[in-house]
């Protein structure tokens, strides 16, 4: 079901890099693979201390996060890991997001969205009918959850600004409904966050080729007519 | 919840590939389980937290008192708001229960004063309220998460230290009070328009557990740096360790 829309991405995708040398260029460039597993230790480092943070004050009567699962050993100490963590996490994305606009990957891989793509690929997953023979190519659902992930790492970004700072930046604070609003937002973008974890991570062991590509680059991106049957690796 | 497929994949084709199938299984198993040894790795730092981490991440807390202090604007207000939103009485907190607040007698009270400060005579409680007076209602935010908004009355601390001639280019101004509590401040927030020393709540004198006869306000630090039950200021270039600072917290706090 890929094939199709595979070949015209790829092919433009190509296009742009038949004068550079093509079979030099992996699916995840090291540039990406570095700032991707600086991402992952980042987002873990802000998601636990966060735990540990909310608990002195929780936002869901009830939901409260195990000790096992918290960074930090009590609240001191998961405050000044989420406050360390920060910068790693912020820095590292806005590297992630010159990168990917300036180097044309977001439009690469994550664009265009078709909605009939949406309904073949969700159709596709219901009937188990999920191609992982290319990865070179991300399917509509992949591309809208990498799009979804992308902008909550934004969203905690930016809220995260207005929690920590809601008077030297009231107007962002008060832009997202004050500073209740701003932290239960901040709370959500969590969750979304976590949920997409879990589903990355369950997909990338289950498909264990896509995990070795953002260790060692993954597939070299060659011509459309050169790599019809490429095997499973 | 369950969930089948409509219809089942054909399972020859799994038949065909079973050997590749199983190898890449059990490489990613054990890759997935790599990784999660190295997730709990991450977590476990804080079950010893060996003093190169605190070290670590205590040297990043100072690099962020400076990046705080950095972006404060000493001339940027914060939001108040009407008077129908005070809670009243305010949120009571302290690292001890409210039932083991030690009430202070106003009467034999003095505020005492050191360091860099020219007039360092004590001064009592009416002293302090002849000086000119100041309200305010604002939203005391704490650490913790939650939030309320009160109605602080009292002195300007800058009028205050410009009063008793003190060195407003020195670095710190520390407090010294009766539960133990000591805090120190950056002297730009000392200064800001809305740090006040409150001797009121809701138009009312402070109540016991609220830090009665005086106690910091600000409106731009989290609710922890502001110590209740004054006894005394100092005015200081050496940095000092309030309460919650020498458990870990950052110093700024800034809001």
């Amino acid at each position: 079901m890929n094939k199709r829309h595979g070949a015209t991405r790829m092919s433009n995708a190509i296009a742009l890099r038949q004068t550079a040398r093509p079979s030099d260029k992996r699916l995840h460039p090291w540039s990406v693979r570095i700032m991707h597993w600086i991402n992952a230790v980042a987002m873990l480092v802000m998601i636990t201390s966060g735990w540990g943070i909310y608990n002195d004050d929780v936002i869901i009567r009830g939901l409260l996060f195990s000790k096992s699962l918290r960074l930090g050993d009590w609240a001191a100490w998961s405050l000044n890991w989420h406050f360390a963590g920060m910068w790693l996490l912020a820095s590292n994305g806005l590297c992630y997001l010159v990168y990917g606009v300036a180097k044309g990957r977001f439009r690469e891989r994550l664009l265009p969205i078709r909605l009939r793509d949406v309904i073949r690929t969700v159709d596709d997953t219901l009937h188990f009918k999920i191609d992982h023979s290319d990865l070179t190519t991300y399917n509509a659902v992949q591309k809208i959850l990498y799009i979804i992930v992308i902008l909550a790492g934004i969203a905690q970004v930016v809220t995260g600004l207005a929690i920590w700072k809601p008077i030297q930046f009231s107007g962002l604070t008060s832009l997202l409904g004050g500073f209740q609003s701003a932290r239960i937002i901040h709370f959500a973008g969590m969750a979304v966050i976590v949920g997409f974890l879990l589903v990355h991570v369950i997909l990338a062991l289950l498909v264990p080729q896509t995990l070795r590509a953002m260790l060692t680059g993954g597939p070299r991106l060659i011509p459309p007519g050169q790599r019809a049957q490429e095997p499973l690796p | 919840m369950s969930f089948r497929p409509v219809k089942r994949p054909n399972s020859a084709i799994l038949d065909g590939h079973r050997p590749l199938l199983q190898s890449l299984e059990r490489r990613g198993l054990i890759r997935g389980g790599l990784s999660l040894g190295a997730l709990s790795l991450l977590t476990g730092c804080d079950m010893t937290r060996p003093q190169s981490v605190e070290e670590a991440l205590l040297a990043i807390s100072r690099m962020n008192d400076s990046v705080q202090a950095w972006l404060f604007d000493p001339n940027k207000l914060a939001p108040t708001y009407p008077a129908s939103m005070v809670l009243n009485p305010p949120k009571f907190n302290a690292y001890y229960d409210v039932m083991d607040v030690k009430s202070v007698d106003g009467s034999n009270w003095r505020l005492e004063l050191a360091g860099l400060i020219a007039e360092k005579r004590p001064w009592t409680l009416p002293q302090i309220n002849a000086l000119p007076q100041q309200s305010e209602i604002i939203k005391h935010i704490c650490v913790e998460g939650w939030d309320y908004i009160g109605q602080w009355s009292g002195v300007l601390l800058r009028t205050f230290l410009e009063r008793v001639g003190a060195d407003l280019n020195a670095k710190y101004v520390v407090f010294k009070t009766a539960d133990d509590y000591p805090s120190s401040i950056d002297m730009a927030t000392a200064l800001h328009p809305q740090t006040l020393l409150a001797t009121q709540y809701a138009n009312a004198t402070l109540a016991d557990p609220f830090g009665y006869p005086l106690r910091l306000r600000m409106s731009t630090k989290l609710g922890y740096k502001n110590p209740k039950w004054i006894t005394a200021i100092e005015v200081t270039n050496t940095y000092q360790d309030g309460y919650w600072e020498k458990l870990g917290f950052p110093w700024f706090a800034g809001l």
